[in-house]
């Protein structure tokens, strides 16, 4: 009897080594551009529902921060913002899905650490949201700073860079916490709205989807002003393919740059006469900067014409003209003391 | 392959049971404590589920068409509702039963009730001497003691009352698989209804129950996996926040497949001696 048990074991661990054999080899696809235009469509792996940075509304159809800058780069490399199948995944499922080449980038709210530059294997392209954690908490507790919440049942969700960055601020500030995990965004803040914790952790901008979409009483709730963490949200991709690297990068720069130039999805027909070098070289008529991306003239014009500039993607999906009322701050041109700076287009 | 296991957890866990665990262990010691919440949960379910389950049995055979039915009903229901439909109903009833506000319970001193859970004084070793760790007020929660959280009482249920109506099916099949004309043969030997329920009726029926018996319990230990669902730390938890933090999926994977194996074939070793020993002492 014995001796079955263990031989039972040791095909079964055989099968789980073998098995951890074959999905342990990279797989660095080739030339991503290629794989892109024979199929028709840009993979781009987004989340699985977080308002204002990619979800589907109430037709289906995505939207989102996240969301529109996929389909600039699909407008930019295809000509057509709707080539893009959107890949919805779970915090835990978007590196092994970006990894094993099941999407070509992941523009899903992901911070960019050192950690995930460098030991997953991937290139972040850009930042297209400057964030921070923050803490969401009842009025009633009549804290008015993190340092208050001693010992205090903090409800975060799994598999997020939040909860390391709980426990660094714990560590640095002697402030104990005791966690409560949950796998996922809903159960999370169902259990703090149920009183369940005393305070609920995420990223600044997930904090104000919580109070002001899922709160039963919003004016019940503030978020604490003390942010414990930068948190660089933008899209990123599998080494190995440095020309589609640049093509990602340089789209969310156009996007940036077409603010700068003050070129809007309305206006910019309008700038095809324009006298102005840079504008000539962004929408398409004087010298052709798409070719040294491998792509045509008329990239970056097709991309603003898509979605618009940085500035309008950001009101319409996050700021005064979403639900969601997020403030610029720090996301501000660098032009007007913000953060956001792309490098010249020439 | 599995260096990084040795390197700092980083993260924070909320429950840590028996063990001492903090952010700046290494994460084989976080992955320890996933296992040890993983064992807390999973061990005293099946005992209670093997007890509740063998009592619904009981009852489906019981003259008392009431209790019968009870019985029915009961597997009926908790058999066909999807167990994390089941988990998560238990979890956010209790929460909604929990008072908002910690309560002090007069009876026994130090033991309060809060949407934290049941705190209650526990006894602690400390270099070697006991010593009672009363539950106290600190900051915005009680500490010290022991405490039951939501999260795991909810587990808890799910589990038991779940795995209790397969095992209620498990034992009312062994019972009905021992023919009516051996337990009448006793009776009319003279043996009272207890002697041959446990001298005639068990010892056979215990040989069909067992290797069914076994699959139960295997499930019941994975089931406990969907506790991730309700924020108890078990070890998908841990491990699922081990694989975000080091981006180690595939390690980590195999590292929680490997622990799952070893559990779920050391209780099939368990079960298989146990069944070796009643299938002799049936035939002889």
């Amino acid at each position: 009897m014995r001796w079955t048990t263990l031989n039972r074991f040791c095909r079964a661990a055989l099968a789980i080594t073998a098995l951890g054999a074959t999905l342990n080899a990279p797989a660095w696809a080739g030339k991503t551009l290629d794989a892109i235009r024979e199929r028709g469509k840009v993979q781009c792996g987004v989340s699985t529902g977080v308002a204002g940075f990619s979800a589907p509304d109430s037709k289906g159809r995505w939207t989102g921060l996240d969301v529109d800058v996929c389909r600039a780069l699909a407008a930019a490399v295809l000509g057509d913002g709707d080539k893009v199948n959107f890949v919805p995944l779970n915090s835990q499922q978007r590196f092994t899905s970006l990894q094993s080449g099941q999407v070509d980038l992941l523009s899903r709210n992901t911070s960019w650490t050192l950690t995930r530059d460098a030991s997953l294997g991937f290139h972040f392209a850009a930042v297209t949201y400057y964030d921070g954690q923050g803490f969401l908490v009842p009025k009633k507790l009549k804290v008015s700073s993190a340092k208050q919440l001693r010992n205090a049942q903090v409800c975060i969700q799994s598999g997020t860079t939040t909860e390391k960055n709980l426990s660094d601020f714990s560590r640095s500030q002697g402030v104990p916490f005791k966690p409560v995990v949950y796998d996922s965004f809903e159960a999370a803040f169902k259990a703090f709205f149920s009183g369940r914790c005393q305070a609920y952790t995420t990223d600044a901008s997930g904090l104000a989807i919580v109070r002001n979409k899922e709160a039963p009483h919003p004016e019940d709730y503030m978020i604490l002003p003390e942010l414990i963490s930068k948190e660089p949200l933008g899209p990123l991709i599998r080494r190995g393919d440095d020309d589609w690297f640049a093509i990602v990068k340089w789209t969310v720069f156009a996007l940036i740059e077409a603010e700068e130039l003050g070129l809007t999805q309305a206006n910019i027909d309008g700038f095809r006469i324009s006298p102005s070098p840079s504008i000539q070289r962004f929408v398409g008529t004087g010298e052709d900067m798409g070719k040294l991306l491998g792509l045509d003239k008329a990239w970056s014009y097709r991309a603003v014409k898509t979605v618009g500039n940085y500035g309008e993607i950001y009101e319409r999906n996050v700021g005064s003209g979403s639900m969601l009322k997020l403030p610029r701050g720090p996301n501000r041109l660098w032009s007007q003391g913000g953060l956001m700076y792309a490098p010249p287009i020439r | 392959m599995l260096d990084f296991l040795h390197q700092p957890a980083g993260f924070g866990i909320g429950e840590t049971g028996l063990l001492v665990y903090d952010a700046s262990q290494p994460l084989w010691r976080a992955l320890a404590v996933g296992l040890g919440n993983t064992l807390r949960v999973s061990l005293p379910a099946l005992v209670f589920a093997t007890v509740l389950g063998t009592l619904i049995a009981l009852a489906r055979r019981s003259v008392h068409p009431g209790l019968r039915t009870a019985g029915n009903v009961y597997i009926d229901v908790v058999r066909n509702v999807p167990l994390l439909v089941q988990l998560l109903m238990w979890y956010f009833l209790l929460l909604d039963g929990l008072p908002d506000t910690t309560l002090t319970l007069g009876w026994v001193q130090g033991v309060t009730l809060s949407k934290g859970g049941l705190s209650f004084p526990w006894l602690v070793a400390d270099h070697g001497a006991w010593s009672w760790s009363i539950p106290t007020q600190d900051g915005l929660s009680v500490t010290g003691g022991a405490t039951v959280t939501p999260e795991y009482l909810a587990v808890f249920m799910a589990l038991v009352t779940y795995t209790a109506a397969f095992v209620a099916e498990v034992v009312r099949a062994g019972l009905e698989s021992v023919p009516q004309s051996l337990s009448e043969s006793a009776q009319t030997l003279g043996a009272r209804p207890r002697q041959v329920m446990l001298r005639v009726v068990l010892p056979q029926a215990l040989r069909t129950m067992v290797p069914a018996m076994t699959n139960q319990y295997l499930n019941l230990i994975k089931n406990s996996s969907l506790a991730v669902a309700v924020g108890y730390p078990d070890l998908v938890s841990v491990g699922n926040t081990a694989v975000n933090q080091t981006g180690r999926a595939v390690e980590c994977i195999l590292v929680m497949m490997s622990i799952y194996l070893t559990l779920s074939l050391l209780t099939a070793a368990l079960m298989n001696w146990f069944n070796a020993r009643h299938a002799l002492r049936g035939q002889s």
